[in-house]
């Protein structure tokens, strides 16, 4: 870990959803949940379990009417195997509407398939990182990504 | 026989010799076998990057593991260069991060509207800014997995 300074929680606007995360496997929803809350980031989240929830909350639809899109999350990470609407259709929604174009995903999959991969920066994706199996590497990579596009990564006013 | 330019990892287009020097150092200090360019204006990293102009020479447009794009370029600015990259089926898929002392939503805005993979402000502070460059080769030379088939 290069940069070791605490996420400056004290500085994001409390009624914003920093984090988006679609993942399926309990497994490793409660790990990235783990590190999540580990930083600080409690509240700061939202978990939601399959594509087309997070299409719902993402475009401020059905169950989330109320959540606007103007609660624009600074990183969405985005499992690719997902029950019902799966990642790359998300991917793919999310980067064509002018309304959500511009929010950074991050596709964190086990896939290391090349066809995967290279339909992800077909559709634009910010960038792409493989679960490592070990969930101690995994947690890692997680607070890797985290504070990477929490504290180094800007995105346009919001 | 392979050029050599064909296994180029780092695209650095940056004019600042100061800031050249410092990102060069810092994506050399862990790992020797990376190879980095560095180019100094707009125009010559468009050759570079599409096989033109002095780099005419090489087979292949090339898929660098990333670009760091400065935004103040001499001849073609930073924008205008992404705008190109990533408009082009051959270069649109290389992960490109500008990494610039401009702050301005209006760059930031222009940037991610062109399909900027990153955005990332250089600090003032030399620790800071090392620290930042370091940040940015563990992300994304370990990190991220750019497509082979860019």
């Amino acid at each position: 870990m290069i940069i070791n300074e605490p996420i400056p929680v004290e500085k994001l606007d409390p009624d914003q959803i920093e984090i988006v995360i679609v993942e399926d496997s309990s497994k490793v929803a409660e790990l990235i949940l783990r590190v999540v809350r580990r930083l600080n980031l409690a509240g700061r989240y939202i978990l939601i379990k399959d594509g087309g929830e997070a299409l719902d909350y993402l475009f401020a639809q059905t169950n989330y009417v109320n959540a606007a899109v103007r609660r624009t999350p600074r990183v969405v990470f985005l499992d690719l195997k997902l029950p019902g609407i799966d990642g790359l259709e998300v991917l793919r929604r999310v980067k064509l509407d002018e309304r959500t174009k511009n929010l950074p995903v991050v596709v964190l999959s086990s896939s290391i398939q090349e066809n995967d991969i290279k339909t992800a920066y077909d559709l634009g994706v910010n960038s792409y990182v493989t679960k490592p199996n070990q969930s101690e590497e995994l947690s890692s990579v997680v607070e890797e990504l985290v504070r990477y596009w929490l504290l180094l990564n800007k995105m346009p006013a919001r | 026989m392979k050029n050599q330019n064909d296994t180029v990892d780092i695209v650095i287009i940056e004019d600042d010799p100061n800031d050249a020097e410092l990102i060069t150092r810092v994506f050399r200090k862990h790992n020797l076998a990376n190879k980095i360019i560095l180019l100094e204006d707009g125009a010559e990293a468009l050759d570079f990057l599409f096989a033109e102009g002095k780099y005419a020479q090489n087979s292949t447009v090339l898929s660098p593991k990333v670009v760091l794009l400065d935004l103040k370029l001499p001849k073609v600015n930073g924008i205008e260069v992404l705008q190109r990259i990533k408009s082009d089926e051959r270069t649109k898929n290389i992960p490109v991060v500008v990494l610039t002392s401009s702050s301005e939503d209006r760059d930031i805005k222009a940037a991610y509207d062109l399909g900027v993979n990153s955005y990332v402000t250089k600090p003032i502070k030399f620790d800071d800014f090392a620290q930042v460059v370091s940040e940015l080769r563990l992300y994304w030379l370990l990190l991220n997995k750019p497509s082979e088939s860019a």
